[in-house]
């Protein structure tokens, strides 16, 4: 407050308030729990003239972590793009939040999933906070709302430090948790993840892994690609493994991840062993050197 | 572990935000104040000097604050020459300034360039052909109308060519805007073939870009469009924000993308279109402006469509002030001046763009 009594506009809230935000007229999403929050049947997907899914069922719930595994060219990213609605399916049918894909409109599909995709570009040099900030574009949320959405998921994702960098000046690492950010602020009940870890080092895939357990925990639900099958058996609450556009196998990691399927699907011997200490599965290819 | 839980006590963001928006603000309001600084002086100076106390009392005059009537050669000067080009250098800047923001914004490439999907070429079509065969049927909006029709044409063809399946990929866009070009450079040439004499003197004077034509009608003439487009313009600030990230992550968070560019592309052949229509080609103003103004205080839309239209403004203003002034009594073509200190700031952009990126892929 001024002396004056007056109120002063400040530059942020001029700017925001100058700024015709187009806030979307839809009601927020509330997930039902018993209902899967995306699902695909009987789904069949082309790229251009080869057909890259051939009916292909799966459904995430609410509080689980659903993750796609398989070898390369299996069809995980294409199922990953149809579950965000990004590519219609050529047959069968994707359902998010119980409604045909197709019969949703992008800010209402903004408010009800969030998606990660392989690399993050970006065409001018936003400030990591303004990219992260980005998120919350489809959200009609006060600016104090928006402020402790970012710094929150800024935080979580350790990106804080380096707030204030263009996101261009990043290494590839740091881009991708800044992605990640911008995706947990967007606060989307559902969240589609294309190999989250590809970039990131051990102590951030951990990072990441563990902040999907948590959205999970909080009533979340997340699909997320994966290609170390060891994070996939830790932290996932069902695998479905794909192979050549089929699904192969859906379950708990511990039914999926046989040696005899996995050596098979992957066209490589591979040993599946417990952890002498935590029992959890560790799965290596088998090597003699 | 709750990472979620880990709280709000380290570097506050909202203040960083707060420091460029801060710097944002400020260039804008000096940008503002500028204008009108700069104004009198354009109206001052010129083959017949006017003082700057005249100019602002002649104006209060006639705005009926007191002030004086000037003699009658001044206020001619003023009232029928230097102010209806004063002020078709703001529209026109303006335009050019707004739309090479919005353009570049759309293509994600900083080096898009209002020029370079056709628009430019393609309204001097429509200008040639109406000088060439003496068109006159709308008076002395002729020129102007047959500009902005061809230029529209002209933008909505290079867009539906270079869709495919209901996507535009900016390569395409950008190459089909190169064939546009040429084909309408051929068109031009053609006309120029047919033309009398006169009226080949008269085109080539309207392509090096000039404002010394400027009138009262051709102001009203350009004012609907210009005001339009500048008007609309910041509305789409936020999504061209979102767009950058590219146009999946932008439909991710709710942009209909396929709708933000059609409407983009309209309000950018609306702005171009308008400006060429009465002034020719004047290159770079475009390209130079929301750069400049991006490297001073980041790329945020809501900072650089406003600003850039300010600053555009300003540019065109000061260009035609020194065009006309610099070797008085004759004029250089304000295009021809543009495209001087202009080209070589494109040189340096494109190497410290390709440096960057490590060559053209």
């Amino acid at each position: 407050m001024s002396p004056f009594g007056l109120r002063l506009a400040s530059p942020h809230t001029f700017f925001r308030r100058n700024g015709a935000r187009p806030r979307p007229r839809v009601a927020p999403a509330v997930p039902n729990p018993s209902h899967p929050l995306a699902e695909a049947e009987a789904l069949h997907m082309s790229l251009g003239p080869r057909e890259v899914l051939h009916g292909v069922d799966v459904a995430v719930r609410p509080g689980e972590i659903l993750a796609l595994v398989g070898p390369n060219g299996a069809g995980k990213s294409t199922l990953l793009g149809a579950l965000a609605a990004d590519l219609a399916p050529t047959r069968g049918t994707v359902r998010i939040h119980g409604r045909p894909a197709t019969e949703w409109t992008a800010p209402e599909l903004a408010l009800r999933r969030a998606v990660l995709p392989q690399s993050a570009t970006l065409a001018f040099p936003f400030t990591v906070e303004e990219v992260v900030r980005m998120g919350r574009a489809p959200h009609a949320s006060s600016p104090a709302e928006d402020d402790l959405a970012v710094v929150q998921a800024m935080s979580a994702t350790e990106v804080t430090p380096f707030a204030r960098r263009p996101f261009s000046a990043l290494s590839g690492g740091e881009r991708a948790r800044v992605a990640l950010a911008r995706l947990l602020a967007q606060q989307a009940p559902l969240l589609l993840l294309d190999e989250p870890t590809a970039a990131l080092d051990l102590r951030h895939q951990e990072l990441v892994l563990r902040l999907c357990r948590e959205r999970a925990r909080q009533g979340d639900g997340v699909v997320v690609v994966l290609h170390d099958l060891g994070l996939a058996a830790a932290y996932a609450h069902r695998v479905a493994m794909l192979c050549a556009g089929r699904v192969e196998a859906e379950g708990p990691p511990t039914e999926v991840f046989t040696e005899a399927r996995l050596s098979e699907v992957y066209d490589q011997p591979v040993e599946v062993v417990r952890h002498p200490r935590t029992d959890a599965l560790l799965i290596t290819p088998k090597r003699n050197l | 572990m709750t990472v979620l839980e880990k709280t709000v006590d380290e570097t506050s963001p909202p203040a960083v935000e707060g420091r460029r928006r801060g710097s944002a603000w400020l260039l804008t309001v000096f940008l503002a104040a500028a204008l009108p600084a700069l104004v009198p002086v354009a109206a001052s100076l010129g083959a017949y000097p006017v003082p700057v106390g005249d100019v602002l009392g002649s104006v209060l005059h006639h705005l009926g604050l007191g002030g004086r009537e000037l003699d009658r050669v001044a206020e001619s000067v003023l009232w029928n020459v230097r102010f209806p080009r004063i002020v078709l250098a703001l529209l026109v800047g303006a335009s050019l300034g707004c739309a090479g923001a919005l353009m570049q914004g759309v293509f994600g490439n900083p080096l898009a360039e209002p020029g370079v999907i056709g628009v430019s070429s393609g309204a001097a079509v429509g200008a040639v052909g109406a000088i060439a065969f003496g068109l006159d049927f709308l008076g002395t909006w002729t020129v102007s109308a047959f500009a902005f029709a061809s230029g529209l044409a002209t933008v909505l063809l290079v867009y539906a060519m270079s869709r495919s399946g209901g996507r535009t990929e900016v390569v395409t866009l950008i190459l089909t805007g190169i064939a546009v070009n040429a084909f309408a450079g051929a068109l031009i040439g053609l006309f120029l073939f047919f033309a009398d004499t006169a009226a080949v003197n008269q085109i080539t004077f309207w392509q090096l870009g000039s404002l010394s034509q400027a009138t009262w009608p051709k102001v009203l003439a350009v004012l609907p469009c210009a005001a339009i487009g500048l008007t609309v313009a910041p509305l789409y600030a936020r999504r061209l924000d979102l767009l950058s990230l590219g146009e999946r992550p932008a439909r991710h968070l709710g942009v209909e993308v396929e709708r933000l560019r059609i409407a983009l592309i309209l309000v950018i052949a609306l702005l171009t279109a308008a400006a060429v229509s009465v002034s020719g080609i004047i290159g770079f103003v475009g390209l130079v402006v929301p750069h400049l103004l991006r490297m001073a205080a980041g790329p945020g839309h809501r900072f650089l469509i406003p600003a850039s239209a300010l600053l555009g403004a300003l540019v065109l203003l000061a260009a035609d002030l020194t065009a006309r002034t610099i070797a008085a009594p004759a004029e250089l073509p304000l295009g021809v001046l543009t495209a001087l200190l202009g080209s070589p700031f494109f040189f340096w952009l494109l190497r410290r763009t390709r440096r960057r990126q490590g060559g053209w892929a």
